[in-house]
């Protein structure tokens, strides 16, 4: 039975982990390589490293930690942040990573997206949409880290990302981003209930029953989380267990080294 | 050393890298000779049937790995790689594989989500040298949305479950196919491929 997965998302900045509420205060946590291979062993399912500064000087930084990343672990990972060209894709992925997430890029230029897919392949396109609610049962795409309405509705966006070819949604719910409280799961389930291909959720989450709340039934086929893992408030083996005992399908990691 | 095929194919870092681990040699390759001299060949693979195959038969890869497959070398395809082994496949309209083994190539019809991406139990149906230290409903990593049917029942390793029963692992005399990532399957990935390079010796 394919299992629900456990993605730890690790922001970038100048080479370091970092981790704010949307860009205030952003505290240093850790370097990137060590704290890949610390949820590696512990039985992530998959990585996402962003590239939150993404300026121009910066991205050599972070392919370069893309590149040590990829020679470290063993599961699979997601690039984004500053991906705004099939140029940008190709040396995410020739620098060792997976699967590259596009966001206000795609927004701009929708045919991004098409061109990548039919080039690498939709395996390894994601479309990540930052949405809000801006009335009850509606929800528009944001840009900016959520401080520039685009107008697009959430629900026509996600179904327009799987027609031009991407592999998987991350939908993160700007309105519970970063305070704990939550996945979103209205917005959540109303994307996967529109399009066929995987979803993850992202935004929110705070204790072991929220990951249960968003993958237990058919609305996530996997769930991101930040800081939880980063400050050890969730442990994933604590929580792989917590979703075992709760009949959630997760990956057993072999406790001992095989090979 | 083992001649992975160069045929343009997507992402081969990961599997560089693990071989590399199991202090396995290897060599990026598309030199008729380089391959015909190494003891082992992995066909990897990331992207389209039709086109993977062209590229094959435009460098005459094609007629190389047929020829080393009835010379009796071990020969791994992984993902698309495995899937060219078969003799067709509907991917972008009927074309023809290497036919290296029995069976077709199909779209994933049920009513699952596709791609099947993530990590799912193998089902293994018998146990012979590559299934060394896998459990029985192991997870492996996969990306894909085509499957193998049609296959010789006595060339089905492991399976998984995913609307259809879809062949995990395939093995038939020197040919073994792993429809699953085993690059990027954890540490019993890394035990698959060094199962695989203990075939060799």
């Amino acid at each position: 039975m394919l299992a629900k997965r456990i993605i730890p998302c690790l922001d970038v900045d100048k080479g370091r982990v970092v981790k704010g509420k949307k860009f205030q205060d952003i505290q240093d946590i850790a370097d990137p390589v060590e704290l890949a291979l610390r949820y590696n062993h512990e039985g992530a399912d998959e990585l996402v490293f962003y590239d939150i500064t993404a300026s121009h000087e910066e991205r050599k930084t972070f392919l370069d930690i893309v590149e040590k990343v990829a020679a470290t672990i063993n599961i699979p990972f997601t690039v984004g942040g500053g991906i705004r060209s099939v140029e940008d894709i190709y040396q995410a992925l020739q620098s060792g990573a997976d699967k590259v997430s596009i966001n206000s890029a795609a927004i701009t230029n929708p045919t991004l997206i098409e061109t990548a897919a039919s080039k690498f392949g939709s395996q390894c396109i994601v479309l990540s949409i930052d949405a809000k609610e801006i009335n009850t049962g509606k929800w528009n795409v944001f840009q900016n880290g959520g401080r520039i309405d685009t107008g697009l509705d959430a629900i026509e966006w996600a179904l327009e990302g799987e027609r031009l070819g991407a592999g998987e949604l991350v939908i993160n719910s700007i309105d519970v981003d970063g305070v704990k409280k939550g996945y979103n799961l209205q917005l959540t389930k109303t994307i996967a209930n529109a399009v066929y291909i995987p979803i993850v959720a992202s935004g929110g989450a705070g204790i072991m029953e929220d990951f249960y709340q968003v993958l237990h039934s058919d609305i996530a086929d996997a769930a991101l989380a930040a800081s939880v893992f980063h400050y050890n408030t969730i442990s994933i083996p604590a929580l792989k267990n917590y979703l075992v005992e709760k009949s959630v399908p997760v990956r057993s990691v072999p406790s001992c080294q095989l090979y | 050393m083992i001649a992975i095929v160069d045929y343009g194919a997507g992402n081969i870092k990961s599997l560089q890298i693990a071989l590399t681990t199991l202090s396995i040699e290897s060599t990026l390759t598309r030199d008729e000779t380089v391959i015909r001299d190494s003891n082992a060949i992995i066909l990897p693979g990331v992207g389209a049937f039709q086109d993977a195959m062209h590229q094959l038969r435009s460098d005459n890869l094609d007629k190389i790995l047929q020829e080393q497959a009835a010379a009796g070398k071990p020969i791994l395809g992984i993902c698309l790689g495995m899937q060219l082994f078969y003799e067709t496949s509907n991917e972008g309209g009927l074309s023809t594989g290497l036919g290296l083994i029995k069976g077709k190539i199909e779209r994933i019809n049920a009513n699952v989500k596709v791609p099947h991406m993530g990590w799912n139990t193998l089902q293994i149906r018998r146990n012979k040298h590559i299934t060394t230290n896998i459990p029985d409903q192991t997870y492996v990593y996969f990306v894909h949305s085509y499957y193998a049917t049609d296959i010789d029942n006595d060339d089905l390793i492991a399976t998984s479950q995913h609307g259809e029963n879809i062949p995990a692992l395939v093995q038939h005399n020197n040919i073994i196919g792993m429809q699953f990532h085993p690059e990027k399957s954890g540490d019993v990935g890394m035990q698959l491929i060094k199962n695989f390079w203990e075939m060799v010796s």
